[in-house]
C-alpha cells in the first residue's frame, strides 16, 4: 500500500544544477582535494604525527619539512595532514548526528503540534539552559572511567566528542526546522496531500521534508564550521582529543601560542581549516540554489 | 445515493470559546448529480465537506454520519478513510497556485494517487497522467509533466488539479470555490471543463461556491446554507424561480445582474450571526424583514416546500 516512490526527479535535478554552479563544483572539488589529502595522511609524508626532533625545535619550512616543525620538532605538514582527519571527522559526524535529531525532532513537533509540540519543545528550551560546558564536562568524565572492551579508547573518546558536540548541535536545527514546518502545514498543498490519502510518512518525507531543505542545508554550513571550532575549544580544555594526536583546532591553538616566533605554526593549519570552511560554504550555498526547481543554476 | 450525510455537527474549541460551524446538518449527493452549495463566507460550507471526509484538524469535534459507499466516513479507520480519499473521492481547491508541490514535478504528483491506490507500474502511470493532462486540454503533455508547478499559469495549474482528482476516476468530486482565485474566461474554460469530464463519466459532484451564477450554470440540486444549518435545498430551476426562505430571496437580490442600472447596490442587512453562540429559533432571524415573534422560539427544520423543495422558514413565501 505504501510504496514510496524515490523521487529521484528530485535529486537528479538537482545535481544537473549544481553541475552547472561552477563556483559550487569547485567547491566540491576542493574539499575532495582536502578530504583526500588527510586520508591519504601516511602514504603522503615520511614521517609519523607524533615523532619529535628535539635537536632541531621549530624550523621554518625548508626542503625536508614543507610546512616547518612545531616546537617539539614535529613536521607541520604530517600533522595538518593527520590533524584534518580529526577535524573532518568530527564536522562531518557531529553534524550528521545534529542534521539527523534536529530535522526529526523539529518535523514531527512542528506537524503533530498541540501537546506533542508544548513537550518536544521544552525539552528543546531545558537542554538550551544547561550550560554547554558543564553539560560536556560531565559526559566526558561519567564515561571516562568506562572499560570498552570492543573499540579502541582513543576512538571511543572520539565518539564522545562526536556525541557530546551533535547533542547540543541539534537545539537550534530542530527549532529552525520547526518553524519552517509551522508555516508550511498550513500550505494547501499539504492539505491536498491529505486529501489523496498519503499516509503521515509520505506526506512528512515527500511533501514536507523537502520543502525545508532550502533552510537545512544553509544551517548545515553553518554548523560544520561551529562543531570544528567546538572541538578545537574542547581538545584546548584537555576533553576532546590528546596530544600528540593532533586536529587543525588543536594545532591553531598550538600555533596561536607561538605566534610572534613561529608564525608557521599558525597559518598552514589556520589555512587549511579556513579554505575546508570556505568551500563548503560553496558548496552549500550551490546546493541550496540547486534544490530549488524555480532557480535557473546559474549563480 | 453516493453520499449521504447525516445529522453532522462540528464544533471547534478556540481561545474565544467553542464555535458551531456546522449544526445538524443533512444532505445527499446521487450519482452523476451535481449539488451546488451556497451562502457567505464563514456559512460552513467547506467545514461541512471537510468534517465529512473525517479531514479536519483535531481541534474539530465532529459527530454524524456521513455514508459514501457504504463506508461511514466519520466513524471508521483512518486506514479506511484514506482508501477511499484519493480514489473514490477526490477534491479540488480554491487556489490552484498553491495546491502543488513547488518541489516535485507535475508529473511526479500527477501519478501520486495513482501509484497510492493502485497496483500500477509507473510507465503505465505515467501512461494515464498523459492522457488525463491531455483530457483537461493541456497540449504538449510529456513536456509539461516534466516541468514544475511554478512553470505553470494558474488556470493550467487548476487544470493539473482537476487531472490529478480525476486520474483514479472517483464516484465524488468536491470542488470547493475552484474558480474563485481564477479570472472570468478562465473560470469559465474550468467549469464547462468540469461540466464535460463529469458528463462522460457519471460522477457525483459536490460544488461550493459563493457565486449563484455558477450554481444556475452548474447544479442540477442547490443546498442554501446560513449559519451552519442548510436553510433551503431544492431543484436548482425550482429554487432560482421560488425561492421560499428569506436568505435565498436576499442572496438573488444581492446579485447586481437583478438590479436596476444606476441605483444602489442591494445587500442583506445585519451581519452574520455569531458562531460562538448556539441560537435556539431561526438563526436569520436579527436579519429578516418577515420575522415574527414565534420566529424566535420555533426550531427549524426543513419543511416540503413544493415539488422537491424544503425550506426552513415558517413564515416562508407562499407559492
Amino acid at each position: 500500500m505504501d510504496k514510496i516512490d524515490k523521487s529521484t526527479s528530485l535529486w537528479s535535478d538537482a545535481l544537473r544544477r549544481l553541475c552547472r554552479n561552477r563556483l559550487a563544483l569547485f567547491g566540491a572539488v576542493f574539499l575532495l582535494l582536502i578530504v583526500l589529502f588527510s586520508v591519504f595522511a601516511p602514504w603522503l609524508t615520511q614521517y609519523e604525527y607524533f615523532e619529535q626532533d628535539l635537536v632541531l625545535g621549530a624550523i621554518g619550512p625548508c626542503r625536508e619539512h614543507w610546512f616547518g616543525t612545531d616546537t617539539l620538532g614535529r613536521d607541520l605538514f604530517t600533522r595538518v595532514s593527520y590533524g584534518g582527519r580529526i577535524s573532518l571527522l568530527v564536522g562531518a559526524c557531529a553534524t550528521s548526528v545534529s542534521l539527523t535529531i534536529g530535522v526529526l525532532w523539529g518535523t514531527i513537533s512542528g506537524y503533530f503540534g498541540g501537546h506533542i509540540d508544548r513537550v518536544m519543545m521544552r525539552i528543546v528550551d531545558i537542554m538550551y539552559a544547561l550550560p554547554f560546558t558543564i553539560f560536556v564536562i560531565l559526559l566526558m568524565v561519567c564515561f571516562d572511567d568506562v572499560e570498552v572492551r570492543w573499540i579502541d579508547p582513543q576512538l571511543f573518546t572520539l565518539l564522545l566528542l562526536f556525541m557530546a558536540i551533535g547533542a547540543v548541535e541539534w537545539l537550534t536545527m530542530a527549532r529552525i526546522v520547526r518553524g519552517q514546518v509551522l508555516t508550511l502545514k498550513q500550505q494547501a498543498f499539504i492539505e491536498a496531500a491529505v486529501t489523496l490519502g498519503l499516509s503521515r510518512r509520505r506526506i512528512i518525507l515527500r511533501h514536507l521534508v523537502p520543502n525545508v531543505l532550502g533552510p537545512i542545508i544553509i544551517y548545515t554550513t553553518l554548523t560544520i564550521p561551529s562543531v570544528m571550532l567546538l572541538e578545537a575549544f574542547l581538545s584546548f580544555l584537555g576533553l576532546g582529543v590528546q596530544p600528540p594526536m593532533s586536529s587543525w583546532g588543536l594545532l591553531i591553538n598550538e600555533g596561536a601560542d607561538a605566534m610572534e616566533e613561529y608564525p608557521w605554526m599558525l597559518i598552514f593549519p589556520g589555512l587549511f581549516l579556513s579554505a575546508a570552511l570556505f568551500a563548503l560554504n560553496f558548496l552549500g550555498d550551490g546546493l541550496r540554489d540547486a534544490l530549488d526547481p524555480k532557480s535557473t543554476g546559474e549563480p | 445515493m453516493l453520499l449521504t450525510i447525516d445529522n453532522l455537527h462540528t464544533t471547534f474549541s478556540t481561545h474565544r470559546g467553542t464555535v458551531h460551524a456546522v449544526n445538524g446538518l443533512s444532505l445527499s449527493v446521487a450519482p452523476g448529480e451535481t449539488l451546488g452549495i451556497v451562502g457567505e463566507s464563514g456559512s460552513g460550507k467547506s467545514v461541512t465537506c471537510y468534517s465529512a471526509l473525517g479531514l479536519l484538524p483535531p481541534t474539530a469535534t465532529t459527530t454524524g454520519h456521513a455514508w459514501f459507499n457504504g463506508v461511514d466516513m466519520l466513524n471508521c479507520s483512518a486506514a479506511d478513510r484514506r482508501r477511499q480519499l484519493g480514489n473514490r473521492i477526490a477534491m479540488i481547491f480554491q487556489d490552484p497556485m498553491t495546491s502543488l508541490n513547488p518541489y516535485l514535478r507535475v508529473g511526479d504528483q500527477l501519478i501520486e494517487p495513482l501509484r497510492l491506490h493502485r497496483e500500477i507500474s509507473k510507465p503505465d502511470a505515467e501512461a494515464r497522467a498523459v492522457e488525463a493532462l491531455r483530457e483537461t486540454g493541456i497540449h504538449d503533455a510529456e513536456r509539461r509533466l516534466r516541468q514544475y508547478p511554478h512553470e505553470f499559469s494558474g488556470g493550467m495549474q487548476q487544470r493539473v488539479m482537476i487531472a490529478m482528482a480525476l486520474i483514479t476516476e472517483p464516484d465524488l468530486l468536491i470542488a470547493d470555490e475552484p474558480t474563485t482565485a481564477l479570472d472570468v474566461t478562465v473560470q469559465a474554460q474550468i467549469l464547462a471543463l468540469i461540466r464535460n469530464l463529469q458528463a462522460t463519466r457519471d460522477m457525483g459532484v459536490v460544488f461550493i461556491t459563493h457565486d449563484l451564477g455558477i450554481v444556475a450554470g452548474m447544479c442540477d440540486r442547490v443546498a442554501v446554507m446560513y449559519a451552519g444549518r442548510i436553510v433551503e435545498t431544492g431543484p436548482t430551476t425550482a429554487l432560482f424561480k421560488t425561492p421560499r426562505h428569506p436568505y435565498t430571496v436576499g442572496l438573488q437580490q444581492s446579485l447586481p445582474a437583478n438590479q436596476q442600472h444606476g441605483s444602489h447596490l442591494y445587500t442583506i442587512p445585519g451581519n452574520p450571526p455569531d458562531m460562538t453562540e448556539q441560537i435556539s429559533g431561526c438563526p436569520f432571524l436579527p436579519r429578516c424583514a418577515r420575522a415574527a415573534t414565534e420566529c424566535g422560539s420555533a426550531s427549524m427544520h426543513l419543511e416540503p416546500a413544493g415539488k422537491d423543495q424544503w425550506t426552513a422558514c415558517i413564515r416562508e413565501q407562499p407559492p
